[in-house]
């Protein structure tokens, strides 16, 4: 396919507190129909959205962080988490939902999806897009 | 007058907790809810901000939230209570005036 280019959605909202979080992972999903170098940011309150062991049955919302582990069955592999805002959350990887892709080009090898990232390496990220939207 | 403020606003994205503190007196209570409660957590950026002010004010958290954006109830500062809704009922009739923090 000719004319690839390199989207970046850039997510910095916490989920359910407000509706972009759950925007955003719709229109990822419905972009990765299209073919396109995809990319997801996820910094400052966005880092909350990837946190395990998320439990919205008591507030009557719909629990949406199951749908990320999909996102490797779209070919959207390359998510970039920044380490600043883990730190200033007290969060780690460990935190974190273990998202996985299957490595076409490697025997389908079962690899991590997410890749955390320093803010002068998110900031190459963002520079390095044909696109950005932001969330 | 005993006033109870409620936060609904991430402390790492907006300044609603701190004005909050910043206004409470002594004896007030500060719920957290919705986005609020990443402000009950240990550990991050704003926990100080918490902890100095808990001498003179009773924090509370609404664990509903909590659960649903994955936060640990052991991830919480100690001394903050953790509530359900009808703990919040209890708490509006507890005091005099609730003000909302948005």
């Amino acid at each position: 396919m000719s004319d690839v280019k390199k989207f970046l959605y850039v997510n910095r909202k916490a989920p359910y507190g407000t509706i972009y979080a759950l925007e955003s992972l719709e229109v990822v999903l419905i972009g990765a129909a299209f073919e396109q170098d995809v990319a997801l940011a996820f910094l400052d309150d966005g880092v909350f959205q990837l946190t395990k062991g998320q439990d919205t049955g008591e507030v009557g919302m719909k629990n949406f962080s199951p749908t990320y582990k999909a996102l490797g069955d779209y070919d959207v592999n390359k998510i970039y988490v920044e380490k600043e805002s883990l730190d200033a959350r007290g969060l780690t990887l460990d935190d974190l939902l273990p998202l996985t892709y299957e490595d076409e080009d490697d025997d389908w090898a079962e690899k991590d999806s997410i890749k955390v990232v320093s803010a002068a390496e998110m900031a190459e990220i963002m520079e390095q897009s044909d696109v950005i939207l932001s969330f | 007058m005993s006033q109870l403020h409620t936060v609904n606003k991430s402390p790492l994205e907006r300044i609603a907790l701190e004005s909050a503190i910043k206004h409470a007196v002594k004896g007030n209570a500060i719920l957290m809810i919705e986005d609020g409660v990443y402000g009950a957590m240990q550990g991050t950026q704003k926990s100080g901000m918490v902890t100095d002010a808990m001498g003179d004010i009773s924090f509370y958290v609404m664990g509903p939230d909590l659960k649903a954006r994955g936060i640990d109830e052991a991830r919480i500062i100690d001394g903050i209570n953790i509530i359900d809704y009808n703990g919040f009922v209890t708490l509006v009739t507890e005091h005099d005036v609730t003000q909302s923090w948005l």
